[in-house]
């Protein structure tokens, strides 16, 4: 088995070559996200390049779309394609690398960017799979800025109406948006109760734990008729402690003296993680 | 007089379908009485998706659903579908480029007297400056028939619009010309071109046959396919003419009118006089009365013709 906390040390580093050679990205919930999505794509979704075009396979919807990089990352190393290809691209004239899912790539499903709609996407096509009879499951990441959009809770209502349990919305709650603390920009504590209000079923588990995330993907496939949403409380810009917590790094390029430093701490921690 | 609205055409030829095509789904935002959808729910009820009073999420739904090889129906009014679920239309929809048909009910000012809230004098022109949308505004039942039996066979997005009230046959049953994407010539003349959509479609037909009482031939293009637009059609029509009229119960900005303007401006040079609702919110009324008092009936339409190549 991979070391897969070593692993998402090292794609933190693939995100930082892309958003420096690209000049641009959302680099603080890139690495908030990253070991939700280590944890999805590399333990629990059935997804990889041999089965993409498989109608049973896992679903992925990245409903905050600004951490594109995040995903590129991942999806380079799970085949997609070529990591030295992204980072050379990313966001530069006529690339496919845009600085926003789209489904021109493979690997990636939905196209997104405006914030409030992977959850609704989502809450289709795990209806799909109901009426398809499927057992296969849809997964989808929320920014904790991003649920103050209505169409987030249009689809919570119907996630729990249709009884959705193949379900599970990942929640990455980082509590820092662009404007600052989210609690002060439109607060959503206790956001576990509120969409178990809903008729959620809600786990809270931290979200740089790649075990305790596994652990909480595990439990929500015993869960019937409720769709769950698992919290994952992250840390935005996780991973070095030049990024970590400041709502200025939302959006935020590296200069050279904040690049040295963040890249030996993430290859101190990948390191680290590779002895435990 | 025919009695049958389009959309219940719509909902009639999806169920000749859906019993041997379980990917068909219709969706509806607590419309389905309105989209003439009640009798598709009872009968498919497991083909059935109701999303509550959510246009936003009954779009994305329907997203997600078309990703996952089904054919999603989305019926709402299209005052709310065009505009309160424009983004989801645009990005889940078009951007996404899934197999979603987003039928826009009660179009235009047919919820006459309900206000501006309830009309969609905007749709054609937002949903057709979203790359991927097609735009398609069916004139009688049907040619609703035959535009809904062409979009069952295709896997992109479009947005169709329909009023709520029963139009007059423009065609004959059984002898309907349809061609995908093409206008359809109603009658040919030289005089003066008539192109219009949707409910436009008959007025402009009626005007025709005034016309001729007074001497003047004209044509009449059905341009049901807003988007993609027929240019060749436009083309061909406007140069046997000495004027362009266009007939849409639209805004004057950004529909049929402006899109005719643009070829025929850059291939053919005619005036061209687009009719249309005006830039304001409309007269209280059914519609009706709204398309009398504005002109958007045959009279009207043949004394501007008719002034037009004066």
């Amino acid at each position: 088995m991979e070391n897969l906390k070593a692993l998402a040390y090292a794609l933190r580093q693939d995100v930082v070559n892309m958003i420096v050679e690209g000049k641009g990205g959302h680099i603080g919930g890139d690495m908030s996200v990253m070991e939700t999505l280590v944890a999805l794509y590399f333990k629990e979704m059935n997804i990889s390049p041999a089965n993409m075009d498989d109608p049973d396979r896992d679903m992925f919807v990245m409903s905050k779309g600004h951490s594109v990089e995040a995903l590129y990352a991942v999806l380079a190393a799970k085949g997609f394609f070529p990591i030295e290809e992204v980072i050379a691209k990313f966001s530069k004239f006529g690339s496919p690398y845009i600085g926003h899912p789209n489904n021109k790539l493979p690997g990636i499903e939905m196209n997104s960017g405006s914030l409030g709609h992977g959850l609704p996407v989502s809450v289709g096509m795990a209806l799909a799979k109901k009426m398809n009879k499927q057992d296969s499951r849809v997964y989808v990441v929320m920014g904790d800025g991003e649920i103050a959009e209505g169409s987030v809770w249009e689809g919570a209502m119907a996630a729990s109406q249709y009884g959705l349990d193949n379900l599970v919305a990942v929640l990455d709650r980082n509590r820092l948006q662009i404007s600052g603390c989210t609690e002060d920009v439109m607060h959503q504590d206790p956001v576990e109760a509120r969409f178990e209000a809903f008729g959620w079923n809600v786990y809270s588990v931290d979200g740089q734990d790649i075990d305790a995330l596994c652990d909480a993907f595990e439990k929500a496939k015993t869960v019937k008729g409720k769709p769950t949403l698992v919290v994952a409380n992250t840390t935005k810009g996780a991973g070095s402690p030049v990024m970590e917590n400041k709502a200025a790094w939302h959006h935020h390029v590296p200069n050279a003296e904040e690049y040295e430093q963040i890249m030996k701490d993430l290859k101190e921690r990948e390191e680290a993680a590779r002895h435990e | 007089m025919n009695k049958i609205p389009n959309r219940q055409v719509i909902c009639e030829t999806l169920m000749e379908h859906a019993a041997t095509d379980k990917d068909i789904v219709v969706l509806c935002s607590d419309s389905r009485g309105s989209a003439s959808m009640t009798p598709f729910s009872k009968e498919f009820p497991e083909q059935f998706v109701e999303t509550g009073i959510a246009e936003q999420d009954l779009v994305s739904i329907s997203a997600g659903l078309a990703k996952c090889g089904k054919k999603p129906y989305a019926a709402s009014p299209a005052c709310f579908l065009s505009t309160r679920s424009y983004e989801q239309c645009k990005i889940d929809c078009a951007y996404s480029n899934t197999n979603v048909k987003l039928i826009g009910i009660s179009g235009g000012v047919s919820y006459g007297a309900l206000g501006m809230s309830h009309h969609s004098a905007q749709d054609i022109a937002a949903m057709s400056a979203i790359p991927n949308m097609r735009v398609y505004l069916p004139s009688d039942r049907l040619q609703t028939k035959c535009l809904v039996e062409a979009l069952l066979a295709d896997e992109k997005p479009a947005y169709i619009r329909t009023g709520r009230n029963a139009v007059e046959d423009v065609y004959e049953e059984g002898n309907v010309p349809f061609e995908m994407d093409k206008a359809t010539v109603v009658c040919e003349g030289s005089d003066v071109a008539i192109i219009a959509c949707g409910e436009m479609v008959k007025p402009a037909k009626d005007a025709a046959a005034l016309l001729k009482e007074q001497g003047i031939s004209a044509t009449v293009l059905d341009m049901y396919c807003v988007k993609p637009l027929d240019r060749d059609g436009i083309i061909k029509a406007a140069q046997n003419a000495k004027a362009v009229i266009t007939v849409e119960e639209h805004s004057p900005f950004g529909g049929l009118g402006s899109m005719v303007a643009q070829v025929v401006g850059a291939e053919c040079p005619r005036k061209v006089i687009n009719l249309a609702l005006p830039d304001a919110p409309v007269i209280t009324g059914t519609s009706k009365e709204v398309f009398d008092y504005y002109g958007l009936n045959a009279e009207g339409i043949a004394k501007t013709a008719a002034e037009a190549i004066k």
